[in-house]
């Protein structure tokens, strides 16, 4: 078991460093680099700070050196600063994390206690109205485009019904606020959960085990939740990190929506301003976050399943 | 009749039929001229309206300048097939050949193919396309390559599995004692075998490919302007939600119902390739 994460581990490391060489390259495809990292100001580009750069960026260099040295800075915490704003990148995104992830963490509870019960309850009542009502909802929700379910919710529930606000966190954390984001990021999910659920369950009551206990008598309940279920819950815990990751580029969308003030309407903030440093930061801390994500993964399989092979 | 619908997949498949007419025939079916403002008639409800501009002329509305709703979409239909065919296209194409070469040769290949592919998967995709969008500018050019860019990886891995497994077979071997050559190994007797599941995964990519194209141009990095795009309506218009909803609400269903015949031919053609992958 230790050789196997070993192994996962290490894979992951390439993983990671073959990602950084992408986003690395990403800055030279159109030659000189300097252009995304230097603002330009009505005066064009001065030559002392345009100099300096090059040393910075260690232009001086052959190239593999280069992407050396840029990732030990990043592997030290160092990201660079940010070109509008002159921060560090690093501390931007901390400080525009906690939004994002707690709109995150509200979606992927919301998608998982509403997409798995019901892909049981699909699938212990097959052929039923409400098994047909429930799949049409998850064929919705993989159907929509969730910008455009945002503004249906804030049209429905914001504007004619008044019941909730249209966008933005405010202070705090108040759960009026997080009702019409968290809702429509979790549609999604939750209609993936619900399929993923339903089929797995299905699978598993059709199997000789299941016949067994119903023979022996054993009731209705026991055998769904103690028997099916227990066996059916691989598969929608592997979907569950990629549902995480998938959140993660729900909120790019709606973030800019709901002018939620996180990770997200950052990312299309840096796009507009052409922050460089900032939106390739970004992507190398998701990309860091699916790497530890996945192995976890990893090792809760092999402790949940015993007969998942280390080799 | 109602055993036909049970069994074939016939609105979906009506559904992309009427989409790609709709691209092809674009300058003969077009009511009004989808870029021409208008502000006499802007913001006319859609024809069933009770309100005293609502016309048969207008069919689905006009949105803030004017412009007629159901020829902004038809025109999009254009963009909208020519971007997702090109980008699926291509994103097969690369993503079959690689599979094939890296599940056929095994070894180093396969370990360097299968890394990139890792790495290529731990990147957040909307993320890395913002990057490319920001290094190379928005463009229908950079919007298929994109598309494209994430679209690979996925083929890749089926090909690779369904390559590895069709290549120990006894017809492969005897191929080989009767002395024939690696290409055409590959190209006559694998390929053959990989060709059901290819189109079964560019068929249920369809519909992610096209969410994700209307996510871009609704967030801007999409489909340049003048061209016309779903997504770009849908935020262009989302300030006059409550005076006006016809105009974004038509797009975007749209939208999902293109998706939706994607996903449900998709499943279809999935279920008669291989009935063991069933989900629904």
């Amino acid at each position: 078991m230790g050789q196997f994460i070993a192994r996962r581990v290490l894979l992951g490391i390439i993983a990671l460093m073959l990602a950084m060489l992408i986003v690395f390259s990403l800055s030279r495809v159109k030659g000189d680099p300097r252009y995304f990292f230097i603002g330009e100001d009505s005066l064009g580009i001065d030559p002392a700070v345009w100099e300096e750069w090059g040393r910075r960026l260690n232009l001086d260099k052959p190239v593999p050196i280069q992407f050396a040295l840029w990732m030990r800075d990043i592997l030290t915490g160092d990201f660079g600063d940010s070109v509008t704003t002159q921060r560090r990148v690093l501390d931007i995104i901390r400080e525009k994390a906690p939004n994002t992830i707690q709109l995150g963490v509200v979606a992927w509870l919301l998608g998982t206690f509403v997409g798995v019960p019901l892909g049981v309850f699909s699938a212990t009542n097959r052929g039923n109205t409400l098994d047909y009502i429930f799949r049409g909802f998850a064929l919705f929700g993989q159907s929509v485009p969730i910008f455009w379910l945002a503004l249906v919710l804030i049209f429905v529930f914001a504007v004619n019904l008044g019941w909730l606000p249209s966008g933005t966190k405010g202070e705090g954390v108040a759960i009026r606020n997080f009702v019409l984001p968290a809702v429509t990021l979790a549609w999604f999910p939750a209609a993936s959960y619900l399929r993923i659920t339903r089929t797995a369950m299905l699978e598993i009551l059709d199997s000789e085990f299941i016949k067994f206990a119903r023979a022996k008598g054993v009731a209705q309940a026991p055998v769904r939740w103690k028997h099916a279920f227990r066996n059916a819950i691989i598969p929608p815990l592997t979907l569950s990190v990629f549902v995480l990751f998938g959140l993660l580029n729900g909120t790019i969308i709606i973030e800019s929506v709901f002018a939620w003030p996180g990770l997200g309407r950052l990312a299309i903030d840096a796009l507009w301003a052409t922050d460089y440093p900032l939106l390739a930061g970004l992507t190398i801390i998701y990309g860091m976050a699916f790497v530890v994500m996945i192995l976890s993964l990893d090792i809760i399989y092999a402790v949940l399943d015993p007969r998942i092979k280390y080799n | 009749m109602i055993e036909v619908l049970r069994r074939y997949p016939v609105i979906p498949a009506l559904i992309i039929a009427l989409l790609l007419f709709t691209a092809v025939a674009e300058q003969w079916i077009l009511p009004h001229n989808p870029e021409r403002a208008d502000l006499r008639v802007r913001h006319t409800p859609p024809f069933w309206m009770d309100h005293e501009d609502a016309s048969i002329s207008y069919f689905l509305g006009t949105d803030a300048l004017g412009r007629d709703i159901l020829s902004k979409i038809i025109a999009g239909a254009r963009v909208t097939v020519l971007v997702v065919v090109a980008a699926v296209g291509t994103g097969i194409i690369v993503g079959t050949t690689v599979g094939l070469v890296s599940g056929f040769f095994g070894g180093i290949v396969d370990d360097v193919v299968m890394r990139i592919v890792d790495a290529w998967n731990i990147l957040p995709g909307l993320l890395i396309i913002l990057v490319v969008v920001l290094v190379l500018g928005q463009g229908l050019w950079t919007l298929i390559g994109v598309l494209a860019m994430i679209s690979w990886p996925g083929a890749v891995r089926l090909v690779r599995a369904e390559t590895l497994s069709l290549k120990s077979r006894e017809y492969v071997s005897l191929a080989r004692v009767a002395g024939a050559s690696n290409t055409r190994i590959m190209i006559r007797h694998i390929l053959p075998g990989v060709v059901n599941i290819v189109i079964v995964t560019a068929t249920l990519g369809t519909g992610n490919i096209i969410l994700t194209e209307a996510a871009l141009s609704f967030l801007g990095a999409g489909i340049p302007p003048p061209e016309p795009s779903w997504g770009r309506m849908i935020s262009e218009e989302r300030q006059y939600i409550d005076a006006a909803w016809w105009t974004s609400l038509f797009p975007g269903l749209v939208i999902a119902m293109v998706v939706m015949s994607g996903n449900f031919l998709g499943d279809w053609f999935r279920d008669r390739v291989d009935p063991t992958l069933r989900q629904l």
